[in-house]
């Protein structure tokens, strides 16, 4: 599968402040830092799952990866190639490569152009000609499982919510990107509706050679599709790892309450407690030192003082947390020795 | 067909009913009796205007003191006639020529300046949108009547800078809807899809704004028409629009005022016909926002 060692896709240190407005008269208000310091890299081929509360800066990292917003600090390349940099990958080709589905199916259709037009719209502002670019809406909308001759015509309120999401997809699909980002795409949808376009979507991605980043705030889902699990609270990676590690051996005290907060099937195993307390601190003010620490049960002086970093503790998964890196100096920590 | 046929999310095994969306508009609005009606009254109004010259019964300009103010229903003179005794029926159906000139093209020519920078600054926010806002909210400080008033008076009497000035007048409030439902739907997802797909400003605004922000402003500016009427009417009754031996509805309702004892019917009538049109106007806007608004 990895011919080239290099990921397809990699984020280095991405930050993305967002100054808040006070009017024109209360200016230097605070800033929020929704995106601090993100870094991470995605395989070709692989589906790599973003998972976090509301606010943690998941839908700010979709958005600054396809440029809809710029970052203000931190380098995106692709195939090794840096975005929007001089001598670099162009920004406009970058969104080609890389498309976005968004959660909302009826609100990311226009609803005065028809199925085909949508789909058509982003290979014309490319240049392809118009009965190309038809057809290529037509293959697509057979790809996604609508029938052309009785949906290219439609317009989207004549569809329903899983209906419109297909289109959403093809749309996306329809400048042949290498990399989608689903901001929670199937979230607003029905279980049983949930289920076909997860499927459909993992076709696709083994149909047409896709890389996915998939953003969800259910685990259930992110579990089923990634291959990788990326863990954000307030703006930072806490973890990374195989989505096998990190569902059965979480190192992170976030992503193990994250996980503990979990449905399950199994009434003999239902959560007793809430496992985390609160809501996350304000963005605008992030705690000193590790950002968790003020929801975190083993918090002590340390995670005040110093920021962990996000240290490897096995191959491909990465904790930020003093407990998990040896020689910390938290009570927890593993000792140094192992580390050697 | 039954009344129920254009429903949101239509179930799977529908046949594909290709229906653009003016279509689905136009078929709702033929459905509304009242707008129908009212569209069916301008038209004829319109038409009469048009072909003034041969429709009317006698010639607008042809006084005759013998005749001076004949009640409603005189012979030869089917709605009496005016002080100078001109045919009253002559004179109205011309009087609309002006007075649905003065109606209609400040208005569109408000809807395309105004529609301009509205969508201007919807769309590209921050300081423009700062800048054109502010700039149009000075002239929200005056009443319309004062604002129409004072420009037509600067510029001097006349017609075309009575048009001016209405257009100045109009330009505000209409950039001001234009104005906010862009800002509306440029933070709808289809745009920054459209974005995503590399799409330049100007070619996203031609596709996915114009087509989602005509509609809400074009319904706003059909309801300012029965307004500009009135405006145009109150400038012509000031000695600031048109000036007497034309025929248009202010001015005769104006030069009519002294005969208001006499023969008050008669004087009323201009004042009628303004009316009739204004309602018109004002019930078919609410018809088409009506037929416009069934999607959300």
């Amino acid at each position: 599968m990895s011919a080239i060692a290099m990921p397809l896709l990699q984020v280095r240190e991405l930050v993305k402040r967002f100054p808040l407005k006070g009017g024109m008269f209360a200016r230097g208000g605070g800033v929020v830092h929704a995106v601090d310091g993100v870094s991470f890299g995605v395989d070709r081929g692989e589906t790599l799952g973003i998972v976090g509360e509301s606010g943690c800066g998941k839908s700010t990292t979709a958005r600054l990866l396809v440029r809809l917003i710029d970052p203000d600090d931190g380098r995106v390349l692709l195939e090794g190639r840096e975005i929007g940099h001089p001598g670099g990958m162009p920004v406009n080709e970058a969104r080609r490569a890389m498309q976005m589905v968004f959660q909302d199916s009826f609100a990311s259709l226009n609803p005065r152009l028809t199925v085909e037009a949508s789909i058509a719209f982003g290979p014309r502002v490319h240049g392809v000609a118009d009965a190309d670019a038809r057809g290529r809406a037509h293959d697509l909308l057979r790809k996604v499982g609508l029938e052309p001759g009785r949906f290219a015509a439609r317009y989207p309120h004549e569809l329903s919510g899983g209906q419109r999401q297909r289109v959403n997809i093809a749309r996306a699909l329809a400048l042949a990107p290498q990399v989608v980002i689903l901001d929670e795409a199937v979230s607003a949808l029905d279980k049983s509706v949930e289920a076909q376009v997860l499927n459909l979507l993992l076709d696709l991605k083994a149909d047409l050679g896709l890389t996915y980043i998939f953003i969800s705030h259910d685990l259930n889902v992110v579990q089923y599709v990634s291959d990788r699990v990326m863990v954000m609270y307030l703006g930072k990676v806490v973890e990374i790892g195989p989505v096998g590690r990190i569902y059965a051996d979480a190192a992170h005290p976030y992503t193990k309450a994250l996980l503990s907060a979990m449905p399950t099937m199994d009434p003999a195993h239902r959560t007793q407690a809430p496992p985390l307390a609160g809501d996350p601190p304000n963005p605008i003010d992030p705690p000193s030192g590790c950002r968790f620490r003020t929801r975190c049960p083993f918090a002590e002086d340390l995670c005040a003082a110093r920021e962990p970093v996000l240290g490897e503790t096995e191959a491909g998964h990465r904790v930020a947390c003093h407990m998990a890196n040896a020689g910390s100096g938290h009570s927890k920590a593993p000792p140094l020795a192992r580390a050697a | 067909m039954s009344a129920v046929t254009f429903e949101r999310g239509a179930p799977g095994a529908a046949p594909a009913r290709t229906q653009g969306y003016w279509g689905g508009v136009f078929r709702r609005l033929r459905r509304d009796k009242v707008a129908l009606a009212c569209a069916f009254i301008l038209l004829a109004i319109l038409l009469m205007a048009i072909f003034a010259p041969l429709v009317a019964p006698a010639d607008p300009a042809k006084a005759s003191i013998l005749k001076r103010l004949l009640p409603i229903g005189s012979p030869g003179h089917l709605l009496g006639t005016d002080e100078l005794g001109r045919d009253m029926l002559t004179r109205l159906i011309y009087g609309g020529r002006l007075s649905l000139l003065m109606g209609i093209s400040p208005v569109v020519f408000a809807l395309v300046i105004g529609s301009l920078l509205g969508i201007v600054a919807g769309f590209v926010g921050g300081r423009v949108n700062t800048a054109i806002m502010r700039t149009i909210d000075v002239f929200f400080a005056f009443p319309s009547v004062l604002l129409a008033v004072a420009i037509s008076g600067a510029l001097g009497a006349g017609i075309a800078n009575a048009l001016i000035a209405l257009t100045i007048v109009f330009i505000p409030p209409i950039a001001r809807v234009a104005e906010s439902v862009t800002t509306q739907v440029r933070g709808l997802d289809f745009v920054e899809a459209a974005r995503a797909s590399g799409a330049g400003s100007w070619t996203i605004i031609r596709v996915h704004i114009l087509g989602n922000v005509l509609g809400p402003i074009f319904v706003y500016a059909t309801s300012l028409v029965s307004v500009s009427m009135i405006l145009a009417s109150g400038l012509s009754f000031l000695g600031l629009g048109t000036k007497p031996p034309d025929a248009e509805w202010g001015l005769m309702l104006n030069t009519l005022r002294t005969a208001i004892y006499t023969q008050p019917w008669v004087a009323a009538l201009p004042g009628a016909m303004i009316f009739i049109v204004s309602i018109g106007f004002n019930l078919f806007s609410d018809g088409l926002r009506s037929a416009m608004d069934v999607q959300r």
